[in-house]
């Protein structure tokens, strides 16, 4: 299939085959999964040395643990010899990871081998083997680079992917606002304990365009703001927010969300919330305070939003990440972390976790209704006369700019806005042409290449 | 099974109390979602907690039941009334059109009873389930699991004043949760 004519990014249209074609599906585990920047989990799943938690990138399952010297590495989880998942247990501790086929084992202490999740055992070496199989070259398969990115472990299976700072470019700050104390100290948050896990049949792209600032909510989510779900007891499901909130993209990294326009410290309002809970409120007041007190004289950046191609967060109300796991073409698994201070009080976790699950997750009173959509969307886009009507995001083109506060973003002043669903499609078809990462990072042009629509083209155009 | 006098009046109490669970599973079955609620006291807890794969060294944790643990829910009265009044809007799209629930309860056993210190009978008791949903044309979920209940007695019937849900999928086969279980 011809990726370009799939995304129409000038017009505002892509075709609904991206959502369900099957060739399209294996397409997007080489192009996208086995090259961009992964969420893999948080550094507090593996405390201890010799901790293990098994997650997943793409289709892979990949094994995330520390070793005795303290160091994380992400490990394909598939023995050398047959393939077999040699850890099929979520999460434990163990020093050799021994494969229950034929108990080949392999290690990441550094007392044991030069490269971590080198063989350490084979059972027959001398007899068998007569010791000429060559250990060093038998060992796990690492990720080709990895980051702690503020607890956050990311990798990539590509060793040329561009460094992750790059790659996450501004979008890093909005990053730092979900993962950064609430008194502004950097980092400090952790995940609390278990992840939620649901399958769903959709396509995992409809959660990734979604989160990243599908900003009409008022729709899905009309029945959770008839019922109430506010933490401090106001009508909708969260508290209200400053002023200034709005849909930010940022055109050359695909990452897009909703976010506060950045403004000094200062002028950044840090009204009262949770007044529900008392202990909760006062938590976070006492925060915000420490917060602008240490930030002050600095610019206030905080939004929430995808990472191209399929983790999204949210920076406050709930506080999450959900990583959006490919199954099939119309099924995704869905992995739910919650985050939280580290250092806050247990009865401040206790409100919160809460409060995020009776919002988020497959139970959570918001998020099953984005599911129940976004199911129902996947198999009426499935249909062989369905499949010839592209979809429309067609909101606002044309009248993004460049927001000169936000380092590389564009928005049009107003959340509701389909700028960043084109932006991460416009990202989607530079992976699927199997671009270079010179031309993903926008350091050579690309012959043809549409650009992202601006106001001032529209109006160079018309004349105007 | 408990012998003596204790174990007696354990089997006894268990046919009144099979017949209030089943009332529960019909009043759910047949969508009567405020009367289920009322027979949840005031004080009730509610939580189906995550299962994990653990190593057999380890399975004692496999059920995250911390108070600090991640659940599918962890809740109380008030969060149950805002989940049935959610599903009564209409325009909860999870449950508009509306599931068709069956609720199955088996292998009850009541395994302990109490006397709280204002002289009310509590009964903890084990039991089985299966929900099973079908919704729109071709959707299905089951659910299955152990339940833990604690019954306080009311009047002539009960109150649940403590449910654990433990299912065995460590990931949640559904599409969503919006289901009563």
């Amino acid at each position: 299939m011809d990726i370009r004519s799939l995304v129409d990014v000038a017009n505002g249209t892509a075709s609904r085959e991206i959502f369900v074609d099957d060739s399209l599906y294996k397409q997007e585990m080489e192009q996208i999964f086995n090259r961009a920047w992964l969420f893999v989990g948080h550094e507090s799943q593996v405390p201890n040395p010799d901790d293990f938690y098994v997650s997943r990138m793409g289709e892979d399952s990949v094994i995330l643990t520390r070793d005795r010297q303290g160091k994380i590495h992400v490990l394909l989880n598939s023995c050398r010899h047959r393939g077999m998942k040699l850890c099929r247990h979520d999460q434990g501790n163990t020093r050799i990871f021994s494969c229950p086929y034929h108990a080949w084992g392999y290690s990441t202490d550094g007392n044991l081998v030069e490269r971590p999740g080198e063989l350490v055992g084979v059972p027959g070496y001398t007899k068998y083997y007569h010791g000429q199989l060559d250990k060093k070259e038998w060992g796990l398969v690492p990720v080709a680079q990895m980051v702690n990115y503020r607890g956050t472990i990311w990798a990539t299976w590509d060793p040329k992917a561009a460094p992750f700072e790059d790659y996450l470019g501004g979008m890093g700050l909005w990053l730092n606002s979900a993962l950064d104390h609430r008194d502004g100290r950097e980092g400090g948050s952790t995940i609390l304990v278990g992840v939620q896990k649901w399958r769903t049949d959709t396509n995992w792209k409809f959660a990734a365009t979604n989160f990243v600032g599908d900003a009409a909510h008022g729709i899905s989510h009309k029945s959770v703001n008839l019922v109430g779900l506010n933490p401090s007891g106001g009508i909708g499901r969260r508290d209200e927010r400053p002023s200034g909130h709005a849909a930010f993209g940022w055109p050359d990294l695909g990452h897009g969300g909703l976010g506060f326009l950045p403004r000094p410290e200062e002028d950044f309002p840090r009204p009262t919330i949770f007044h529900r809970y008392p202990e909760t409120s006062a938590y976070f007041a006492e925060c915000a305070a420490e917060h602008l007190k240490r930030r002050a004289g600095g610019t206030h950046y905080q939004g929430k939003g995808t990472i191209f191609p399929n983790m999204s967060f949210h920076e406050d109300q709930p506080r999450t990440i959900i990583v959006h796991h490919p199954i099939s073409p119309t099924q995704t698994e869905f992995w739910r972390y919650y985050l939280v201070d580290a250092d806050a009080p247990d009865s401040v976790k206790d409100t919160l976790r809460h409060y995020f699950m009776t919002y988020s997750g497959p139970g959570g009173m918001t998020e099953q209704d984005d599911l129940e959509n976004w199911a129902s969307a996947t198999k009426a886009s499935s249909g062989a006369a369905a499949r010839r009507y592209p979809y429309n995001y067609q909101q606002g083109l044309g009248f993004s700019e460049p927001c000169e506060q936000l380092p590389g973003a564009v928005w049009c002043g107003e959340t509701v806005t389909e700028q960043n669903q084109l932006i991460w499609l416009k990202r989607w078809a530079e992976f699927m042409e199997g671009r270079d990462w010179d031309q993903l990072m926008h350091r050579v042009p690309v012959p043809g290449d549409v650009p992202f629509p601006l106001k001032a083209d529209s109006l160079a155009e018309t004349g105007a | 099974m408990t012998a003596g006098p204790a174990g007696q009046a354990m089997r006894e109490l268990r046919p009144e109390i099979e017949d209030f669970l089943y009332l529960e599973a019909d009043l759910l079955d047949t969508r009567r979602f405020e009367e289920w609620l009322a027979l949840f006291s005031e004080d009730a807890h509610y939580r189906m907690p995550l299962v994990r794969n653990l190593a057999v060294k380890q399975i004692a944790g496999e059920h995250l039941t911390d108070p600090l643990d991640v659940s599918w829910f962890d809740e109380g009265k008030t969060t149950l009334a805002t989940r049935v009044a959610q599903i009564r809007t209409g325009v909860h799209w999870a449950e508009e059109p509306l599931s068709r629930t069956t609720h199955f309860v088996s292998n009850v056993r009541v395994v302990g009873t109490a006397v709280t210190a204002d002289g009310t009978l509590e009964a903890n008791v084990r039991s089985k389930f299966l929900v099973y949903r079908n919704r729109n044309s071709d959707e299905e979920d089951k659910v299955f699991g152990t339940r833990e209940d604690l019954l306080r007695r009311h009047g002539e019937s009960w109150l649940i004043a403590r449910r654990t849900l433990y299912i065995g999928q460590s990931v949640l086969l559904s599409n969503n949760l919006s289901f009563l279980i």
